[in-house]
């Protein structure tokens, strides 16, 4: 079969775009090896002393063990809600429904500084009541996280539910199904990748956010991310171009398992 | 008794967390928002005022249209070089690709931001690496300026122009491209008024797409402008933690807000949001 394939003139162009997108991420290696602690090129010998910092440095694995629990309670949190609301969509297609979906997309949608300014709201104003739920603590920052990561949870369900076949569901329901019984065991078993999906996308965004989190929080919730912030703004820390060499092999490593995966999906 | 359930109520069961979810945590506190846009300091619309005759406020705005449509323009011409290749190489050519489009999208933008500072900075590779092969003797000013802003920004947002382009890129005809080739059409100009054409409206998705990510941007412009190129993100953020105007950092909100909303109501009158994805 003839295919249309791009010319030597497109795959030139297109190599120095591969090249300008790799090129930050190779940089960060030469200079997590400086003996220096500042930001420098290593001239001569090479140390691994920013690594050891990350291990011995107790800031950053606080900080480590504060965005692993953040993103698993509010990836938990907007997984179920986003599944509910899918389920209640796709189910019974109620009316309006385009119009509530784009209600739970708008935090996807709206520039993210404005999110950020109105979770600060929203958390300054239940600081008010509670101390240890409200601005600056781990639970307000996991729920404006649960806000931000919902909608993609959302897009993820409905994708998939659309793929799925609705003559099972009909024939469940025809069989006498209770409308649990069709969630839980006809529907939900169909989609668990689209829901492991959605619940680890979640995760990763809460784990790398940090436009909504650098508004509500200062010294207590310091996240990972929010820790490098910190590391970048003042006086660059090295251990930030340690972290995020482990951080880019840990997400090169993932997506070469997952296209190993795919493809041998296809060959079966 | 749930077998009972009329599909009103069902549906309304299951979509009503969601819903009242967002309903307080998020359109609630917008709504406050807005009205501190209309109250602090002082009841009215002086915020307003402000923005319209403040000369700091207007000149980060145009500096933050510029920058979005200096960015969009780079960003969507070199996704569509990188898309045609992911979608229409060679196998090989196309996991390479695949692989330098997918890896820095899901690295965090911090990380980007940080590894553009390691490259561009005073002490960074590429002016040590020009000094010292002796090409330049004072390290070239390639960051905390609009330069890296720009730079940081494109980088980012390439793997988000990439999606639209390559739906529109999938869903066209091979047919009619070898059916140019066979008329004697050459490459170049098959390309130019088949091709192209034919994505117009992948074309118009992603350029969308990148504007808006660019007017709300945050991270980058501040890491990489280094407090001296503000885009409007970045102001929001001084009037509220530096300078405290709530008033004005929320007015600017809204106007921001109002802004994207056109943008993409104009958007979808002219492409049907079925045609992005």
């Amino acid at each position: 079969m003839p295919t249309y394939r791009p010319g030597p003139v497109s795959l030139v162009i297109a190599a120095i775009v591969a090249l300008f997108l790799l090129l930050p991420l190779l940089a960060v290696i030469p200079v997590s090896l400086t003996p220096s602690r500042m930001l420098a090129m290593p001239s001569g010998e090479l140390s691994l002393r920013h690594y050891r910092a990350l291990v011995e440095d107790p800031r950053w694995i606080s900080s480590i063990l504060l965005s692993i629990r953040i993103g698993a309670v509010s990836s938990a949190f907007s997984t179920v809600l986003a599944l509910c609301f899918s389920l209640g969509v796709w189910m019974f297609q109620p009316r309006f429904t385009a119009a509530l979906v784009g209600f739970v997309l708008l935090p996807m949608v709206v520039p993210p500084v404005v999110s950020a300014i109105t979770l600060y709201f929203l958390l300054t104003s239940i600081s008010g009541f509670s101390s240890f739920f409200g601005y600056d603590t781990w639970l307000g920052v996991a729920m404006a996280h649960a806000v931000m990561t919902v909608p993609f949870a959302t897009v993820l369900m409905l994708v998939s539910l659309s793929q799925l076949d609705r003559r099972i569901d009909l024939a469940a329901r025809g069989l006498g199904a209770t409308v649990w019984e069709r969630a839980t065991r006809i529907i939900m078993p169909n989609i668990k990748f689209g829901i492991v999906t959605a619940a680890l996308l979640s995760f990763v965004l809460s784990w790398e956010e940090i436009g909504v989190t650098l508004f509500i929080t200062s010294v207590n919730a310091i996240t990972l991310p929010r820790l490098m912030w910190m590391g970048l703004r003042d006086n660059i820390d090295p251990a930030i171009a340690a972290l995020s060499v482990i951080l880019i092999i840990i997400t090169v490593l993932v997506l070469a398992v997952r296209s190993v995966v795919v493809r041998l999906r296809g060959a079966q | 008794m749930k077998a009972y359930l009329s599909d009103r109520t069902g549906a309304a069961l299951l979509m009503a967390p969601l819903l009242l979810f967002l309903v307080l945590a998020y359109a609630w506190p917008f709504l406050g928002v807005v009205k501190w846009s209309f109250t602090l300091p002082t009841p009215g619309v002086g915020q307003y005022d402000a923005l319209l005759t403040d000369a700091l406020v207007q000149s980060v705005f145009i500096r933050t249209l510029r920058i979005a449509a200096i960015v969009t323009i780079v960003s969507v011409a070199a996704a569509y070089a990188i898309t045609v290749v992911w979608v229409r190489g060679s196998p090989v050519q196309r996991v390479v690709a695949e692989f330098c489009i997918l890896v820095p999208f899901w690295i965090s933008v911090l990380t980007r931001a940080f590894g553009w500072v390691a490259l561009l900075s005073n002490r960074g590779l590429i002016n040590t690496w020009l000094q010292g092969i002796g090409f330049i003797s004072e390290p070239l000013a390639l960051v905390r300026n609009e330069f890296g802003v720009i730079v940081g920004m494109t980088h980012f947002l390439i793997p988000f122009a990439v999606f639209p382009l390559a739906s529109a890129m999938r869903s066209l005809d091979d047919r009619v491209l070898l059916a140019a080739r066979g008329l004697g059409s050459s490459r170049m100009r098959t390309f130019w008024s088949v091709f192209v054409p034919m994505t117009r409206s992948g074309i118009i998705g992603s350029a969308t797409i990148v504007f808006v990510f660019s007017l709300g941007f945050f991270v980058t412009p501040a890491i990489l402008g280094g407090g001296r190129s503000v885009m409007v993100a970045e102001l929001i953020y001084l009037r509220i933690f530096q300078s405290p105007d709530w008033g004005l950092g929320a007015a600017i909100s809204v106007v921001l807000v109002l802004f994207v909303g056109a943008l993409m109501a104009l958007l979808f009158r002219y492409v049907r949001p079925r045609q992005l994805v």
